[in-house]
């Protein structure tokens, strides 16, 4: 059983990553992984959102009719929505000035939806959580690998400790068109090990 | 002479997709072929100039004046996905060509940051009724542009041989990212 509620987590993980492997949620994916830091905030803000959402729909997964469920669901995010930005203005407005419209715009995120949709309105509160969790998890670990990649390149700084010269980094990175370049080529490289193992 | 700049700023500048990443989802989601591209930049073109007018009216005239701002996120949302839904019963019952043509594309469109994105955007940059109205669509405009460019080119993406772990969504989103570069060059015009 011990195994069963681990392999819920590593699920979200590795095996449904969901940025690497379902490619869900491209806009904040690409719009705020400028730098490292950022892209672990919108990682750990989803993931909040994640986690909450899905153990709210999970326990009135039987109360709620089967036509509208989607809306249900949708009112039920926007609902943690609001509340997260209320907390992140309050606690780290830093941060949540720059992450600006990618917060609210966590409500339309396809992730949060899917697993709702996929995961929630089948599984118990428990495992619905761990989802939530392993999940969030896996797009946490992937914005912040995009974002540290982006900000070393185009900074020559990771979490804001200098690695080498500003001057040797490379501004594209930091800008629109290296986000796309930068997931382009990480994606090829994750097919390109899964082939071989 | 705003008005112009609005739209130059939002269809080449400021494009919506290859400088503010919203509305990822569908260019990726639906650009491999020309036609597709073009149905689902004519279905956003309407929805969100119609979305954009819609929410302002009850930002200004509901959510302000009733100190109920922390609402916005949730109003915004409820209202799209309305009249969305309004919208396909309505161009069923009128025009049974144009939605034909945009029908399959309206589902999609709720999910579509854009919209949401769009309606929010112009709440905080304070622009009147006017001004957000030309500002949606200038943006599904510059959303249409970015959408057709790029189904072009992948078009002809499909007749080119490819490295195969680099195949399907890594060259999409390698071809984007250059196509970004290109709008790049457009900064500073206004």
């Amino acid at each position: 059983m011990k195994r069963n509620k681990l392999s819920v987590v590593l699920n979200g993980l590795i095996t449904e990553n969901p940025t690497f492997v379902l490619m869900l949620g491209m806009c904040p994916t690409l719009g705020t992984t400028s730098s490292a830091l950022n892209g672990m905030g919108m990682g750990l803000a989803t993931s909040f959102v994640l986690i909450c959402s899905n153990m709210a729909i999970s326990s009135v997964k039987n109360i709620i009719p089967d036509k509208v469920r989607i809306p249900s669901y949708i009112v039920i995010i926007a609902t943690f929505v609001s509340l997260l930005q209320m907390v992140m203005q309050a606690y780290v407005p830093a941060l949540y000035a720059s992450l600006g419209i990618f917060i609210p715009l966590i409500v339309v995120n396809c992730i949060v939806l899917a697993r709702a949709e996929s995961f929630a309105s089948k599984n118990s509160v428990f495992d619905s959580a761990l989802d939530g969790l392993g999940i969030g998890l896996g797009f946490t670990i992937a914005l912040t690998l995009l974002g540290s990649i982006r900000e070393l390149f185009g900074t020559g700084k990771i979490f804001g400790m200098t690695v080498f010269p500003e001057q040797y980094g490379i501004l594209v990175f930091v800008l629109a068109p290296g986000a796309f370049i930068v997931l382009g080529y990480l994606i090829a490289i994750i097919n390109r090990i899964k082939k071989v193992s | 002479m705003i008005y112009i700049t609005i739209f130059i700023a939002a269809v080449f500048v400021n494009n919506i997709v290859l400088s503010q990443f919203l509305g990822i989802c569908p260019f990726l989601g639906v650009s491999k072929k020309i036609e597709t591209a073009l149905g689902m930049s004519g279905a956003v073109a309407f929805v969100l100039t119609l979305s954009t007018i819609v929410t302002w009216l009850i930002q200004h005239y509901l959510l302000t004046p009733l100190h109920l701002d922390f609402l916005q996120t949730i109003t915004f949302i409820l209202v799209i996905a309305g009249l969305v839904q309004m919208l396909e019963i309505i161009l069923k019952k009128i025009s049974p060509s144009l939605y034909q043509a945009l029908g399959v594309f309206l589902p999609l469109i709720t999910t579509n940051c854009c919209l949401l994105g769009v309606a929010i955007l112009v709440i905080q940059k304070n622009y009147g009724l006017l001004e957000s109205a030309v500002f949606a669509f200038s943006t599904a405009l510059g959303f249409g542009l970015a959408l057709i460019l790029f189904a072009g080119i992948r078009e002809q993406l499909s007749y080119t041989k490819i490295p195969k772990s680099m195949q399907g969504m890594p060259i999409a989103l390698i071809v984007a990212g250059l196509l970004a570069m290109a709008f790049m060059g457009f900064a500073g015009m206004v």
